[in-house]
């Protein structure tokens, strides 16, 4: 039975959520190209320099905030419905969409404003040149910060959905394990609900108010320090759905099934209680902050590899077990026998081989001193490009492949350009990232819309600079190109007539462990809960009290525009 | 709950890589004593450096000679110029010397960073950034404001030019007064 006879509702709802998703994707490719041409100093015709900042604000907004979210929640609703074999409850995940659409447009209205002359709107001028971390005190329209408010509120209420589906479950089904994609979606929501109380705090409490004017001045130490408290988090929201399809999809697509459940279990536990108390190691280099607590969050960070190192293991077993049950042999060449020409198998491969290469770049990034070296330089984009521009990002698209047919009962079209796109986002990501961070080593910063300077010339360490923007500039090309093909087949598979059996379906084959031999601790949320808010107050609580001490708004800043 | 073998020396080396990390970092800090930038510079208020009335040396920026081979070197950071260091006011400072940087901003959140080297800090108003660091090499070092600070940020930047001890003048480091002023104050001289 297709996905989309079975739960026809829930399907609808993920198709939504998809659309806005990919409707962000294609935008933000489109200004992430024009940034690459512009930087690069290739083609500067689109926009001006001082304009540059509002289509970098716009990538990152769309890409980062908009196409994660949109897609993670359609991602979440069908594993939801598809573990718990139930239709999600349609009323609240439906008022979560309309919530975060609505955060959406506010905010992407506001970018777009500062390209178009600044109108004023309800007297503040409308643009929000702030980029995606938006730092006070630099403003931006009221509008923007209550849109992104919206889309964190929109996301607090379809974790509802999947919460209120498992208790409905539950009474179903007394005593038995929850199904580990489940599992899987309500452990990444409670870390989401705990990391973005900061983000809550710092936009409703201070950002909104400020930027109306009812406050005067804010601390910018404070509200960046609340601001990375969601900060790094985040990333593991990004993380923990791909971390999802490639421990119960991915092992499938090779032919085999999941090495362990109790150890995907252990992971995801993992992640829940490390992911937050780390966001300091995003300020290494601020002021304002005993090294103390530093220290606190790299060990915590440190910690959070074992996780992902563990992942590694276990996917990787999982996929050779599929390549043995379809006859593969020898150490290295049952790497032969996989399905490398079926998109989503091979996107999850190559995001998973890019994400290896952004952690130990991400363990540099993690080394409190060898951090100086890198701090704010191009090093920066060009490791997160490798996670969630990569890991994250191709995973999504590769498993579109696969989960689109399902949701809308097409068979997947334009074959050829989809099993390339995998491949032509591998190339792109490779020379603009590796070009990226061995600028990032010269000194390049990040964020700029010329990296040239009347005082001094950069000088390469390992390459020129002028080879390493000729690299980004044609990665960012190709990516671009990645991104249209991929746009394409939804396009044409969306707009297709329904027709024939689909080759795919949402079984997901039992674990060669299997539920029965993981401990029933590990489905102990308030447990896990307990620890996880234990380990945030040791290393976020005497920083924030201190910084709290002198006045919640001192030292203070009042608004400045860009 | 079982582990495989495999799982388990995986877990293992894992494990070890993680601790290996940490005990370098801990060295790095403790034995060879990479400092880190933490809440030593205090607090200062952004609209006071704004308005040039700290009652500190912000009010008139550049460099300090505290003692023998010790120098401080004082920053203001605003959109989109550091003072000193942008343009033709480069900090200057001898080699082999002890420098302390001490960083802060008018406006907005900015970036200090010197090409190539362990300095790097970021610049947030409300907080002083101090970092210590020795140039053993003369020559001139990049600066940069690596976080975005506005439209114009592009263009925030600098450099600091490393001098011979024996060749180091502290009567040329009048680089914090305005072009004119000294101008001014030559005239008078002559």
């Amino acid at each position: 039975m297709v996905f989309v006879d079975s739960y026809p509702k829930t399907s609808k709802l993920v198709r939504s959520e998809f659309l806005v998703a990919f409707a962000a994707l294609g935008i933000g490719a489109l200004f992430g190209v024009i940034q690459a041409l512009h930087r690069t100093g290739v083609f500067r015709g689109f926009v001006s320099s001082a304009d540059y900042y509002t289509i970098l604000t716009g990538h990152g907004v769309l890409l980062a905030l908009v196409f994660t979210t949109f897609f993670i929640a359609g991602l979440f609703t069908w594993a939801v419905a598809n573990s718990l074999e139930r239709e999600l409850p349609h009323r609240i995940a439906w008022s979560a969409f309309w919530i975060m659409l609505t955060g959406t447009v506010l905010a992407a209205v506001s970018i777009i404003g500062g390209i178009v002359g600044s109108p004023s709107i309800l007297g503040h001028d409308l643009e929000a040149d702030v980029l995606f971390t938006f730092y006070a005190p630099m403003k931006a329209h009221p509008a923007f910060y209550i849109g992104a408010a919206l889309i964190i509120v929109g996301s607090w209420v379809a974790g509802l959905a999947y919460f209120k589906a498992l208790w409905d479950w539950r009474s179903e089904n007394p005593g038995e394990r929850i199904p580990l994609q489940t599992f899987m979606v309500l452990t990444t929501m409670l870390m989401w609900y705990i990391s973005t109380i900061g983000v809550a705090v710092e936009v409703v409490v201070f950002l909104i108010p400020w930027s109306l004017g009812l406050i005067q001045n804010i601390d910018p130490l404070l509200t960046r320090t609340l601001f990375w408290y969601f900060g790094h988090p985040v990333v593991y929201f990004w993380l923990m759905p791909a971390y999802l399809v490639w421990y119960t999809i991915l092992p499938k697509l090779a032919g085999g099934r999941l090495f362990s459940d109790p150890l995907a279990r252990v992971v995801f536990v993992a992640f829940l209680l490390l992911s937050t108390p780390v966001g300091f190691h995003h300020q290494y280099t601020d002021p304002g902050i005993p090294s103390g607590y530093k220290f606190i969050a790299m060990t915590n960070t440190m910690f959070l590899l074992l996780p992902s190192l563990l992942t590694a293991f276990t996917v990787v077993a999982s996929v050779e077990h599929g390549a043995r049950q379809r006859g593969a042999s020898g150490y290295l060449s049952w790497l032969r026998d996989l399905p490398w020409d079926k998109p989503a198998f091979s996107g999850c491969m190559l995001a998973g081989l890019m994400f290896a290469a952004g952690g130990f770049s991400g363990m540099i990034n993690a080394g409190m001193n060898i951090n100086y070296l890198i701090h704010n330089t191009i090093w920066v984009p060009g490791h997160f490009h490798l996670t969630v521009g990569t890991a994250f990002a191709l995973t999504a698209m590769a498993i579109s492949y696969w989960l689109v047919p399902q949701i809308t009962g097409k068979k997947l079209r334009q074959r050829s350009i989809a099993t390339l796109q995998p491949y032509v986002w591998f190339v792109g990501m490779a020379l603009m990232s590796n070009a990226m961070h061995r600028a990032g080593l010269a000194g390049i910063p990040r964020r700029t819309a010329e990296p040239t300077y009347d005082e001094f010339a950069f000088e390469g360490v390992a390459g020129t600079v002028g080879e390493m923007r000729l690299q980004i500039a044609i990665g960012g090309f190709l990516l671009f190109v990645g991104a249209a093909m991929f746009l394409i087949v939804m396009a044409d598979t969306l707009l297709a007539r329904r027709g024939g059996t689909l080759s795919v379906n949402s079984n997901i084959p039992e674990p060669l462990s299997g539920p029965d031999h993981s401990p029933r601790i590990l489905d102990n949320y308030k447990l896990w809960t307990a620890i996880a808010l234990l380990l945030i107050v040791i290393a976020y609580g005497p920083p924030l009290a201190s910084m709290v001490a002198d006045g919640l708004f001192a030292p203070g800043s009042p608004p400045i525009p860009v | 709950m079982q582990v495989h073998r495999f799982e388990k020396v995986w877990l293992g080396a894992a494990i070890l890589l993680i601790v290996g990390f940490i005990a370098t970092i801990a060295y790095g800090s403790v034995g060879v004593g990479v400092g880190m930038v933490d809440d030593s510079g205090g607090q200062i208020s952004a609209q006071a450096v704004q308005n040039g009335n700290t009652g500190t040396p912000f009010d008139d920026p550049g460099v300090v000679r505290e003692g023998e081979d010790q120098y401080t070197v004082y920053v203001v950071a605003r959109q989109f110029q550091f003072v000193p260091g942008s343009g033709d006011t480069p900090i200057r400072v001898p080699a082999g010397a002890n420098v302390t940087f001490k960083v802060t901003s008018a406006d907005v959140t900015h970036g200090f960073s010197v090409v190539e080297t362990n300095i790097n800090t970021m610049v947030i108003p409300g907080q002083v950034s101090e970092v210590s660091a020795r140039f053993n090499e003369p020559g001139t070092y990049g600066l940069v404001c690596h976080e975005y600070c506005g439209a114009a940020h592009h263009t925030m930047g600098g450099s600091v030019e490393v001098v011979p001890p024996e060749e180091y003048d502290m009567q040329q480091q009048e680089i914090e007064q305005p072009e004119d002023d000294a101008q001014a104050q030559e005239e008078a001289d002559q």
